[in-house]
């Protein structure tokens, strides 16, 4: 049977890659048949009406999913498919409580013309009670109209879809971890929508183990543990997970959201020399031994709004005195080892071995990355030969977007050894300075001009 | 942090890497706590390939729990023993490092726990 799902009309590009993540965490087959950037209606082919259910009861950019009767491009086209293809359906609705709605997007209807629409369906023959609030049933008829129809003039929309609702999403949930009402947060939290697509791209899921190397406040093990993974973090600074020791930690935000058993550890810790265990590539693993995570999901630092550091000292001729002074000073309980700028590049490149080395099979990497609008300046998606390319979302603001990409771990055996070695040997990115090491933070200040 | 993350976690030290006695990290002065954690059976079995179970042995002894078993249990023995259920429930996932260190046995580095959060951060000598 064919389904509609009615996705809100935002986030466009994550929609599609957050359905099929749902198709594979839920295990329904799942394909689809008509699908545009532009409509928020989306046609696809499920095995059972149970499929439908499951696969959106997670989703945070579907609002609902309906037992497609029929559609067209013309209201009698619409009547036409409903008379030929689903009268063996009518009858098991003809004494239950209904009502009828109709979803115009981006257009609207004087209500007489509602209701001499809705009562074009009259040969339906349901004889149950009309009920506005909570109906057994509700069928709902979807208008796709042109943009701007109304001062256009435009008398008919582009295409009909109608349908019997299923079941909603689970766009309550962005409410539930809104920012707004977070105790503890700080200038680059994750906006809960788009932290729990995240979490849905990455496959969390109960049972499952996820890490955040730049865990920052938690927006993103929260969304994971929200949905019954268990979920570990990172920080090279660990002021951001402490917060004010009190009720402010990433700690208080778990329990805030009564999802503290999904905590699993958090630690201070710089990912180019990170206490994580794991084993060198190359080898030929079982798939899963020596490795930890199903899951790794990050916004890593962009060097903008926050600097880019790793451990070490930036210049060791210019400040003789550092390391000495750190032999001396380090056993010390207050003492902040010194750190240097880094590289996004190589970075991103430490964020994808990372991932390699300790991803399962089939786990998956999803992070978020900069890159400017203007085409010359694209940086481009980093690969690593270990992970394969699921999906790139993006989201844009005025002169740059950030993009959040998608990987799987693939197993040892359809790894190209050959492009791991070449890669192994390529050289590291020199500089030292922030703007030599960024491309994209010089991109930035320079407001993005050539 | 639950005992379960201290199975992952080994010296930071790039030098450590490569030799058998930085892993795992032995706890010193450990203050402990345990929460109340619903058990999760599935949690458990996906956990357990990933455990090194060696490492958790020595971890169990040194934190004060029984001795566990040489060989690890099975996703089948998880399921059908309940005591054994519970037992690994509770030292991995309900039992907290609160307070101490996490000393390594190669080079002997201490890292501080503090309010449950290890700090793995080295000075410049070390990294």
């Amino acid at each position: 049977m064919d389904y509609l799902i009615r996705f809100s009309q935002s986030h466009e590009t994550f929609r599609l890659p957050e359905i099929e993540a749902l198709a594979l965490i839920e295990g329904v087959e799942l394909e689809v048949i008509s699908y545009s950037l532009d409509s928020p209606f989306c046609v696809v082919h499920l095995p059972s009406e149970d499929a439908a259910k499951r696969l959106i009861r997670r989703s945070i950019l579907v609002m609902s999913i309906h037992e497609l009767w029929g559609s067209g491009v013309t209201l009698d086209d619409v009547h036409a498919a409903v008379r030929s293809t689903t009268p063996h359906l009518w009858p098991r609705y003809l004494s239950c409580s209904f009502k009828f709605t109709l979803d115009s997007y981006q257009g609207s209807r004087a209500a007489d013309d509602k209701i001499t629409i809705i009562n074009s369906f009259a040969y339906l023959g349901f004889a149950g009670l009309i009920v506005m609030r909570r109906p057994d049933e509700e069928f709902t008829l979807f208008e796709d109209w042109e943009f701007n129809s109304t001062p256009l003039g435009i008398p008919d929309p582009k295409c009909y879809f109608f349908g019997r609702y299923l079941a909603t999403g689970a766009r309550d949930l962005p409410k539930k971890l809104d920012l707004k009402k977070r105790r503890y947060i700080s200038t680059t939290s994750m906006d809960a929508e788009l932290a729990l697509v995240t979490a849905n791209l990455a496959l969390a899921a109960p049972g499952k183990l996820m890490y955040d190397p730049f865990v920052g406040t938690g927006s993103f093990p929260i969304a994971c543990a929200q949905f019954g993974a268990l979920t570990f973090g990172s920080d090279i600074d660990g002021r951001s997970i402490r917060g004010d020791d009190r009720k402010k930690t990433l700690r208080g935000n778990f329990d805030q959201y009564g999802l503290l058993s999904g905590l699993g550890g958090t630690f201070t810790a710089d990912l180019t020399n990170s206490p994580i265990r794991r084993n060198a590539l190359g080898g030929d693993g079982d798939g899963v031994k020596g490795r930890l995570f199903d899951g790794i999901v990050c916004d890593p630092p962009y060097g903008v709004r926050e600097g880019l550091r790793v451990l070490g000292v930036r210049d060791p001729e210019k400040s003789p005195w550092a390391i000495p002074k750190g032999i001396e000073m380090y056993k010390q309980p207050d003492f902040i080892p010194p750190r240097k700028p880094y590289s996004f590049l190589a970075m991103l490149d430490d964020i994808l071995q990372f991932s390699a080395q300790t991803l399962v099979d089939n786990g998956r990497l999803s992070f978020w990355m900069p890159t400017a609008n203007d085409e010359d300046q694209e940086m481009p998606v980093p690969m690593h030969p270990y992970l394969e390319l699921v999906s790139v979302c993006t989201q844009v603001f005025n002169k740059w977007s950030r993009r959040l990409i998608t990987y799987r771990r693939i197993p040892d055996a359809q790894v190209d050894q050959d492009a791991f070695k070449s890669r192994e040997e390529s050289a590291k990115h020199p500089g030292k300075t922030v703007d030599e090491l960024n491309p994209f933070r010089r991109a930035y200040f320079n407001k993005f001009e050539t | 942090m639950k005992v379960l993350t201290l199975n992952f976690l080994t010296c930071a030290v790039k030098m450590c890497k490569a030799s058998n006695d930085s892993f795992p990290l032995h706890p010193k002065d450990a203050e402990l706590a345990k929460d109340d954690v619903e058990i999760n059976l599935q949690l458990l079995v996906n956990v357990l390939p990933r455990i090194d179970w060696t490492a958790l042995r020595t971890t169990s002894t040194e934190l004060g729990f029984p001795e566990l078993p040489e060989q690890p249990p099975t996703a089948e023995d998880l399921t059908s023993d309940e005591k054994m259920l519970q037992d690994l429930h509770t030292l991995l996932l309900e039992t907290q490092m609160i307070e101490g260190k996490l000393v390594c046995g190669h080079c002997g580095h201490e890292y501080a726990v503090r309010e449950g959060i290890a700090n793995f951060l080295l000075p410049s000598h070390l990294v």
